[in-house]
């Protein structure tokens, strides 16, 4: 660069001049750091506020909580930081950063390779580890030695030779700075195979109740996304049928209560026609369909229940899975009866796996399992709005048209069932029962294709890491001459990354030189 | 022995390494205290022209009771070691597993890492100036890992996977060694500050190396934490994250905090080549390290919420 303007000085750069200086500025060592410390800053708030990709039902609760604080969140991608601009402009310019800094690093590291080792200074003794002395051996024995030594040090080694003497450069450790950039080029080769392989795959969610199946078409699933390559046609066509589920819990001592099993058990069709293979499906097994897999992320109880009209007409009847809200299974759920005549009927329940009775009749089970299952329903009638149009969640009672039956206190009507119990609604509006107990398995169903690009880069990236950080380029240099007919040598090294002790280094290699020791002088 | 033996055997064996640590700590404050006392002799010249660790004299005539407490804070954390060696081991055999499936025992093999560490460190380099700081750690970590005891038992399905011992052994493997590292960082901010007010430092600060010889040291113990924690968290979690939830990265909380803690160690080894942020504010970078690391591990899994509920309280 012929250029020495100092940039701050300058009243006007030349846009050229402007934008390398901001090319440097931005590919600089320095700036990488700063965006380092700025990518830590701008992940931390992801982990404090709900995230809408992670847990939507908690942010639901947390825009309930903070009704003021939601739509200024909302707004600055608090709820989905890590697809937020701001969140993408620190990474972006990070990746961007790094590729300029890495990219002129490999083509400077490719000459060094091809590159003779630096040739010896001047003075030797001025470094920091050197050391000299006197022998009768003609230059070339010595110098040859060194050669010798050098290279069964794994140096890579070259010679000078001038009228007085002659000199061994030598230099290692060069995998060092291609141990580096590999590290660099496969952080980035992750990030981008992550970027691509999350166009082309999917991920979906279904709740599948015992008995009940699911087949791998868009419409059965509860909730799905895709990337944005991917096409729904190319959802492989396989069809399971949930037979039974298994969940066991510790029984006793301090983690009573603790799973210990979940287990489902079923026939897969992996696609039309072909014979039904049982599956058994748990946690940290799924079952794998082509590039598809199957897991197993929840599971709860789906009582089942049926609804009769005040005509006495079947309205509703079938399990209903209700969603646990903590470890001891207590679960909420919905039925809507929107045939039941003369009104439409809803309830809004909680299950309780091992019922406890409390003195306020406050809903509390005492154990995951189903040992003592009951059902408390609130009841509702009047207008569903399932008519407006607007989708509603299968979970969720529009409580707008509707109007809760009340006990004799005028109080809102309880009823606490035990499986084979119905109750009658008020003013012979209609009954419901609770007939028998399913479980439900929440699955995820999903496809991350080009994983292996990823996986393997990363890998090598950790070796890159481990090579770049042990190991330590180390010149050397040993100098022989004649004076006054016996032969001088000098020898010295320098490490380009501090660390070792050089000193003890520099005296051991004089020792093997000499064959035995004899007079030296070290600084 | 039946498992309820060897998990009275464990409790014990915790129970008694953490007394172990505190007679430990106590040896070092001892040096510390006896060392704050004018020193006797005169300090020879610390800084060799390898920079390397030099220490002072130890022969002069009236028994140095600084250094004796010191090797007696040694022994006992070597000791401290073994007990908590047994405690961890039979934790694992009454449990019949790796001892690994929550926050207690976790605590507990992460501290038998920091301390096996911080004695082959002893052994390489003679780094026993770390001596105060890895036991009073000890001490205060063991403490409060009794709150959130529980009993030894098998695991939730989640665990129920051979990538538990990879995963979780690699994060406690990197976690012992971030703390020697933080240890050291902070004792290099210590000795920095000292050898910038007036040179040649008095008393205790004089026993201890110089600071770029701290410095080298604190950046061994972390250019060795990082790849593996780079394996634990980027590699072998993602992995176990795909086989149990389907997902390889979910920004669980605990996922955001371990990439957090990546970054900033990421950023210590970049502050230690870059003008203007080698040794102070590198030495800082570091300690916010650890304070995420181990954020993640008291926050996250007492206070948070998230796939990574494992804690067992």
């Amino acid at each position: 660069m012929a250029s020495t303007r100092s940039a701050s000085t300058a009243p006007a750069l030349p846009s050229g001049q402007f934008l390398r200086w901001t090319w440097r500025q931005l590919t600089s060592m320095r700036t990488a750091l700063l965006l380092l410390l700025l990518l830590a800053l701008a992940a931390v708030p992801g982990s404090l506020i709900p995230q809408s990709k992670v847990d939507p039902l908690a942010v639901k609760l947390f825009a309930d909580k903070h009704p003021t604080l939601t739509p200024v969140l909302d707004r600055i991608g608090g709820f989905s930081v890590y697809s937020s601009p701001w969140f993408s402009a620190v990474y972006l310019l990070l990746m961007v950063s790094l590729v300029g800094c890495f990219v002129p690093r490999i083509a400077v590291y490719a000459r060094a390779v091809r590159a003779r080792p630096p040739a010896a200074p001047r003075n030797l003794e001025r470094l920091p580890a050197s050391a000299s002395y006197v022998t009768d051996q003609p230059v070339p024995e010595v110098l040859d030695r060194a050669q010798r030594l050098l290279r069964a040090q794994r140096y890579r080694v070259d010679t000078d030779s001038d009228t007085t003497g002659g000199a061994v450069r030598a230099q290692r450790g060069y995998l060092r700075e291609a141990g580096n950039l590999l590290f660099h080029v496969c952080l980035v080769v992750v990030l981008v195979g992550v970027a691509v392989g999350s166009l082309f795959g999917y991920k979906g969610g279904v709740i599948v109740t015992e008995g009940e199946g699911f087949s791998n078409t868009l419409t059965q699933y509860d909730e799905f996304s895709a990337g944005a390559l991917f096409d729904s046609a190319d959802l492989p066509p396989f069809r399971l049928q949930l037979d039974s589920f298994q969940a066991d819990f510790q029984l006793d001592g301090p983690q009573r209560g603790a799973p210990r099993l979940f287990e489902a058990r079923g026939d897969l069709v992996s696609r039309p026609g072909a014979a039904p293979v049982p599956f058994d499906l748990r946690v940290n097994h799924p079952l794998a369909i082509g590039g598809t897999s199957v897991f197993l992320i929840g599971q709860g109880y789906a009582p089942v229940i049926t609804v009769r009209d005040g005509d006495g007409n079947v309205v509703f009847s079938g399990a209903v899975p209700f969603l646990p809200v903590d470890s001891s299974y207590i679960s909420n759920g919905v039925v809507k009866a929107p045939d039941a005549a003369p009104e439409q009927l809803g309830f809004e329940g909680f299950f309780l796996p091992t019922a406890v009775d409390t003195a306020d009749g406050t809903p509390v089970s005492a154990f995951p399992a189903a040992l003592r299952p009951r059902l408390g329903l609130f009841a509702f009638h009047g207008d569903l709005g399932l008519d407006a149009g607007a989708p509603q969640s299968v979970y969720v009672l529009e409580r707008d048209g509707l109007t809760q039956f009340t006990d004799a206190n005028n109080k809102p009507l309880r009823m606490l069932l035990e499986p084979g119990a119905r109750a009658q609604l008020p003013d012979g509006l209609g009954s419901i029962s609770f007939d028998g107990l399913r479980q439900f398995v929440k699955l995820q169903i999903s496809a991350s294709p080009g994983t292996t690009v990823p996986l393997v880069a990363g890998v090598l990236a950790i070796g890159g890491l481990v090579v770049s950080l042990t190991l330590r380029p180390r010149r050397a240099w040993v100098r022989a001459r004649r004076e006054h007919g016996r032969t001088v040598v000098e020898v010295a090294r320098l490490d380009r990354v501090s660390g070792t002790d050089l000193g003890s280094d520099v005296q051991a290699l004089v020792r093997s030189l000499q064959g035995e020791p004899t007079t030296s002088r070290s600084s | 022995m039946s498992t309820q033996d060897w998990a009275t055997l464990s409790n014990q064996a915790v129970a008694t390494a953490t007394v172990i640590f505190a007679l430990a700590w106590l040896a070092h404050l001892a040096e510390w205290a006896f060392g704050r006392q004018p020193a006797r002799i005169p300090q020879p010249a610390l800084v060799g022209a390898d920079g390397a660790a030099g220490r002072p004299d130890a022969t002069p005539s009236p028994p140095d009771r600084s250094a004796v407490s010191g090797r007696a804070g040694l022994s006992l954390t070597v000791l401290a070691f073994g007990v908590l060696l047994v405690g961890v081991v039979a934790r694992g055999v009454a449990a019949e597993r790796v001892p690994w499936g929550n926050m207690y025992e976790f605590a507990t093999t992460g501290l038998l890492v920091a301390t096996g560490v911080y004695l082959g460190l002893v052994r390489a380099y003679g780094v026993q100036w770390l001596g105060p700081l890895i036991t009073g750690f000890c001490v205060v970590v063991l403490g409060l890992a009794f709150l959130v005891y529980v009993d030894a038992g098998p695991l939730v399905p989640a665990l129920h996977s051979y990538w538990l011992v990879l995963h979780v052994s690699a994060a406690a493997i990197a976690g012992g060694a971030f703390a020697v590292g933080a240890a050291a960082s902070a004792v290099y901010l210590v000795k920095a500050r000292a050898e910038a007010r007036d040179g040649a430092s008095t008393g205790y600060l004089a026993r201890l190396p110089s600071a770029a010889a701290i410095d080298k040291v604190a950046y061994r113990v972390h250019a060795f934490a990082f790849p593996i924690w780079t394996f634990a968290a980027l590699i072998a979690g993602p992995i176990w994250a795909q086989y149990a939830w389907g997902r390889y990265w979910g920004w669980d909380p605990k996922e955001v905090w371990a990439f957090i803690t990546w970054v900033v160690y990421a950023s210590y080894l970049h502050a230690r080549a870059t003008a203007g942020w080698r040794g102070r504010a590198a030495a800082i970078v570091a300690l916010v390290g650890f304070a995420t690391f181990l954020f993640n591990f008291v926050g996250i899994n007492l206070f948070g919420s998230g796939l990574h509920s494992y804690a067992g309280v």
